[in-house]
């Protein structure tokens, strides 16, 4: 039996892949590594790209990552994936869209959000009718 | 008979609620599931970056992220976790209730507010509140992606490092059974120390590419977004759980409602036949 490599490749929606292999390789920042068991503990950002796995019967997996990390053991190798494309812009971006849609909020005084308030209205109003039904039936 | 008749149309408006009512129960029971898978799916990551950042912390004891820097507090952040949507019991306000007792705690020590709202929920209550409001994400949906924080996060973290916000909160609710949920406000920065002392002593240390600040700033970020992300996802999983018990009741209580109801019909049908018979007989009577 060869040396085998525990993998694991997790991102925070979930678990891509998990089991053993004799080999991995994959896109680090600084240029692409293999990973055989037994390698030195390593911690690298991953480029966006593909993650080759080989197996003990000459099979092969390609998984593909939009970036992350690997924390490579000498008999575990993790994946930690990005579940999409991250860049320091692209993150400035959402975030700029968080704060703006806040900003919208605060100032859409009739927009959308004021359903709650319409909605409190409309009970109130059909209760009133309700209320002027009733007391109409007791007149009659 | 007017009133038979009035009995009967609420009778069938009350067995069409009851349909849409128990369909509801059944949808949520079904999301329910896949949202716990959800959040099972959820952990290994952050598990795994905490085993990471707490032996990068060990192996670095010289360098202190400013994550673990422990400030006096003048101002925090608040990240609100709440539904999109309603019809799931007391699911929000309680939640609400609880985040708002902490907030009158911080004020009473004249410790500012900055919030950031995730759901439609939240968004509807805390506008009417004074606090101020930095950030926004609705309708994420019932699979929500890590993207759809990512903003709201980078806002608070941003603020943290700038020193605009002293610590972190995360309010949600937490999933322990499917009857029960439990609203809670937690810490999420400063971090712990706890988390130093996580992995114990090591007698090797990584090679880095590039350089460590760099990786484990970023693992940073990852592990605050992954957990405002659990948060979420848990979040979902309380709330189809509450719709669904709280689905079940109204579908029990249309039932004893439709019973009651079905019960002054008859005894309505009964009394009118009985006056019809009396009349009958009491015209027959007059007439020999």
């Amino acid at each position: 039996m060869a040396f085998t490599i525990k993998v694991d490749i997790v991102s925070a929606e979930s678990t891509v892949y998990s089991g053993q292999a004799i080999g991995v390789f994959l896109m680090g920042e600084l240029g692409e590594l293999g990973i055989y068991p037994g390698h030195s503990q390593l911690l690298t950002r991953l480029k966006p790209g593909y993650i080759r796995l080989q197996f003990e019967n000459n099979n092969e997996a390609v998984f593909y990552i939009s970036g992350g990390f690997v924390e490579i053991q000498p008999d575990i190798v993790t994946v930690l994936a990005d579940t999409a494309e991250r860049a320091q812009d692209i993150d400035q971006m959402a975030a700029v869209e968080a704060r703006e849609q806040a900003e919208r909020l605060l100032q859409d005084k009739q927009g959308e959000i004021d359903y709650a308030t319409v909605l409190a209205e409309l009970a109130q109003a059909t209760a009133q009718i309700q209320a002027i039904a009733r007391l109409k039936k007791k007149l009659r | 008979m007017s009133t038979s008749k009035d009995i009967r149309s609420q009778i069938g408006s009350i067995k069409k609620t009851q349909k849409i009512t128990r369909a509801m129960e059944l949808v949520a029971a079904s999301k329910m599931r896949k949202a716990q898978d959800r959040m099972a799916l959820s952990r290994p990551y952050a598990q795994k970056i905490l085993q990471v950042i707490g032996h990068i912390a060990n192996s670095h004891s010289e360098y202190r992220h400013p994550y673990f820097d422990i400030r006096p507090v003048r101002r925090v952040g608040l990240i609100m976790v709440s539904t999109d949507r309603g019809l799931c019991g007391g699911l929000n306000l309680n939640l609400f209730k609880k985040t708002l007792a902490k907030m009158r705690d911080w004020q009473k020590d004249n410790i500012e507010i900055d919030s950031c709202l995730i759901g439609n929920k939240a968004t509807a209550y805390f506008r009417r509140l004074h606090s101020q409001i930095v950030g926004q994400a609705t309708h994420l949906g019932d699979a929500p992606t890590v993207a759809d924080i990512v903003g709201v996060v980078k806002v608070m973290l941003d603020k943290f490092e700038n020193g605009e916000i002293d610590a972190l909160y995360i309010a949600s609710n937490e999933f322990i059974n499917t009857m029960k949920q439990q609203p809670k406000v937690e810490q999420l920065l400063p971090l712990p120390s706890a988390v130093h002392e996580l992995s114990g002593q090591h007698h090797w240390d990584y090679i880095y590419e590039p350089e460590s600040k760099t990786i484990i700033d970023i693992l940073m970020r990852r592990y605050i977004e992954s957990q405002v992300y659990q948060g979420v996802v848990e979040n979902i999983a309380c709330e189809q759980a509450s719709r669904m018990v709280a689905m079940k009741s109204a579908t029990d209580n249309a039932g004893t409602l439709m019973e009651e109801l079905r019960l002054a019909y008859n005894k309505a049908r009964q009394a009118a036949i009985t006056r019809e018979i009396a009349e009958i007989v009491s015209g027959g009577d007059a007439v020999a």
